[in-house]
């Protein structure tokens, strides 16, 4: 054991070296800025549209005395309910003054962008539009049409606020959504760098190094160093990416939408959250150092990354969906299933104090992960290091893929 | 004492049996070539050998281990396929190596140094692999095979690809080890490099070993063959000649027979044959292969890749 650990961190700091010397680094720290960039892009970018975007108007083809008393009636109660409670209003139409005319006239004129076009009287309005557009307006215009014939009845009285940070009533619901940060956060990091201990372990049979590398350590040792250099790296970006989010915190601080305090506490929710991410990491990467190890090619590697990266989807929208199943089978099944374990251990963080649970799921997913390790490690002694006539494409034009499927040339 | 032992070992990839029932023992201090043409199974026997691979069946014991790998300290391996890290120093792929056989990357990287000096590439020891000729880092890669003083050298195909200089000195520095008491076990295709390092030869050919044993025994399990020059081509002395004997011209070719070449000389010369010259020659390696081996599995080897000297 010892010499495997020791064997172990003589890959790792080979690899973390070369890969924190690497152009490859750079672009791997800036990896999680291009989501943020592009999605504060495209926010401003729809905020912009949306603006630009001509607003719906109720036209108004009263009397001029109806129209007006329904506009200030807008206004007056717009004081309370919010002025983009109410859709703006324009006068079209005067039947005193054009005679009666068929409202659908009014919707047709283009430079006025009516989504309705109100005519009749206040005591009886008629609103004129689309379904969708009458149903969402037609309300609205009868409060306001009997607001206007009886000014200053309608008294909203001023209620006093009393705000409370959290309440029992939606307590679980809204620590749903700090679990789904956390979960999301977790997943992301993780595929990045299973990701990535893929490529490492194909570029290393591609340079021809793993020979060496088997014949002189254990290859337990070789699958562990690797994953122990990835998770250095991936600990060095997160301290990078932290460090520039606590800048971004103390900078927008106060308009940075806050999320509720977890069920264990923020805490011992982050430090779990960070547990929960090695393991998912250790489990993935595990997997596809397998996976890795067995592969020929790096044709082979991306046959099967893409499944693999699809099932890891699954997996953790599978995690997401027992996140509102509590305690009940799904949830608990999600919570022993090794590869969601963590993902729906972090709901559990969120949602129940209990901390025991986590203890037992960590031991499992530590021997899990192992399990992994060493299978893999079993399969490519099996599997792999196939030299001249033995490894290659057999006389039928066929081989075997990952050592398991029989394909051709 | 053996350095290797291995006893019905058998590894087969998807039904196909690269290594077939092998037995083998290869003494400790001596200079042992394994050889066969490509796709005999050397390699694959190699790795099984060095605990790369597990085999199927039989046993392994390196250096009185039936877990290669826990010897992996003692032993020094340069695979067929090369491999190194393009960006690392030179260097530093020795002190990596050696650090991968239990040394401080410190020592190992000053070991390295010195191993640099000693080869004439001191002035390459920090630049990177990919800056080096093929030459070179294979130099490297040799230098990060014994940086960690091995009990046991195993070099798989090491000539392969070398210019006729650096077999020279590849040649040299197996000698050199095998001075200081070291294993060395090499395996090759080109008969020319076993007949002038070995002393003992594993011949292998369809993952099966069909001889195992000293260069010398192989050798002799054919008769020496008699090349004979005569003035006359005819007279009483013809019947002395063996009946294996063929003629071309006043040459004549024959196995030494099993009574010795003195009867012989004795019928050739009172049958006045006026010997012109007479040479006894004892059958090379090749001869010897061709015997064990077979013909067509002779004629697969010693072709040499391009750039590849015999």
């Amino acid at each position: 054991m010892k010499e495997i650990i020791r064997a172990a961190f003589v890959i790792a700091r080979r690899d973390f070296t070369a890969i924190i010397y690497s152009k490859a680094f750079i672009f791997f720290l800036l990896g999680p800025f291009f989501p943020v960039l592009v999605g504060i892009a495209a926010g401003s970018l729809g905020g912009q549209i949306a603006r630009e975007a001509a607003q719906p108007v109720v036209g108004l083809a009263m009397t001029q005395a109806d129209s007006q008393k329904l506009i200030a009636a807008r206004d007056t109660l717009a004081v309370n309910m919010g002025d983009h409670y109410f859709t703006e209003m324009k006068i079209v139409g005067d039947p005193a003054k054009d005679g009666a005319r068929n409202p659908q006239d009014y919707l047709k004129k283009k430079e006025d962008n009516l989504s309705v076009v109100v005519t009749g009287t206040l005591a009886r309005p008629v609103v004129t539009g689309t379904k969708r557009s009458v149903d969402r307006e037609r309300a609205d215009i009868e409060l306001l049409a009997a607001s206007a014939l009886n000014p200053g009845a309608l008294k909203l009285p001023d209620a006093t606020a009393d705000i409370v940070a959290e309440t029992a009533n939606n307590d679980k619901q809204l620590r749903t959504v700090t679990a789904q940060g956390g979960q999301i956060l977790v997943f992301f990091l993780t595929m990045l760098l299973a990701g990535m201990v893929l490529s490492n372990l194909v570029e290393e049979k591609a340079n021809k190094i793993i020979e060496i590398l088997a014949a002189s350590i254990p290859m337990e040792s070789v699958f562990l160093g690797k994953l122990l250099a990835m998770l250095g790296m991936a600990l060095l970006g997160i301290a990078v990416w932290t460090s520039v989010a606590l800048i971004g915190i103390a900078i927008l601080g106060p308009n940075l939408p806050s999320y509720p305090t977890p069920a264990v506490g923020w805490p011992v929710f982050v430090g779990l959250c960070f547990t929960y991410f090695i393991m998912a990491y250790l489990m993935l990467g595990a997997l596809f150092l397998g996976i890795g190890a067995m592969a020929a090619t790096v044709r082979e590697v991306q046959t099967i990354s893409m499944p693999v990266t699809m099932a890891q989807l699954i997996n953790f929208f599978f995690a997401s969906y027992a996140l509102t199943k509590t305690g009940q089978p799904i949830e608990v099944f999600a919570t022993v299933f090794p590869f969601s374990s963590p993902f729906a251990m972090i709901g559990r963080a969120a949602l129940e104090p209990t901390l025991w649970h986590h203890g037992v799921a960590i031991v499992g997913q530590i021997f899990f992960a192992i399990l992994l390790l060493r299978v893999g490690v079993y399969l490519f002694k099996k599997n792999v290091m196939k030299s001249g006539s033995a490894g290659r494409v057999k006389d039928n034009g066929k081989r075997k893929l990952f050592g398991l499927i029989t394909v051709k040339g | 004492m053996y350095a290797i032992e291995a006893k019905g070992l058998v590894k087969q990839f998807d039904g196909f049996r690269a290594v077939d029932g092998v037995d083998l023992k290869v003494p400790r201090g001596s200079i042992y070539g394994i050889l066969g043409p490509n796709g005999a199974g050397k390699t694959t026997m190699l790795r099984t050998l060095l605990g790369i691979i597990d085999p199927d069946e039989g046993e392994r014991v390196l250096l009185g281990s039936d877990r290669p790998i826990t010897q992996s300290r003692n032993v020094g391996y340069l695979p067929e396929e090369r491999g190194l890290y393009q960006s690392m120093r030179a260097v530093d792929t020795i002190a990596f190596m050696g650090a991968l056989r239990g040394l401080s990357l410190k020592d190992s990287a000053e070991k390295g140094r010195m191993l640099l000096e000693e080869a004439g590439l001191g002035y390459a020891a920090d630049r990177q692999i990919r800056q080096l000729s093929k030459g070179m880092a294979q130099t490297v890669q040799l230098m990060g095979t014994i940086v960690h003083d091995p009990k046991l050298i195993v070099l798989d195909e090491p000539f392969s690809g070398l210019d006729a200089l650096n077999q020279a000195k590849l040649e040299k520095m197996i000698r050199a080890q095998a001075s200081k008491g070291v294993t060395v076990i090499f395996s090759t295709h080109v008969i020319a490099h076993a007949e002038r390092l070995c002393e003992r030869i594993a011949i292998i050919a369809k993952g099966r070993v069909s001889f195992d044993g000293l260069v010398s025994e192989a050798r002799d399990r054919l008769r020496p063959q008699v090349h004979l020059e005569t003035e006359t081509v005819d007279g009483p002395w013809r019947s002395a000649l063996p009946a294996d004997t063929k003629a071309e011209g006043n040459w004549w070719h024959f196995t030494l027979p099993t009574s010795g070449v003195e009867p012989l000389l004795t019928a050739l010369v009172e049958g006045k044959a006026g010997i012109k010259s007479l040479s006894i020659e004892r059958p090379g390696l090749h001869d010897a292969f061709v015997a064990i081996a077979g013909e067509s599995v002779a004629a697969e080897m010693d072709e040499p890749v391009a750039g590849e000297l015999l």
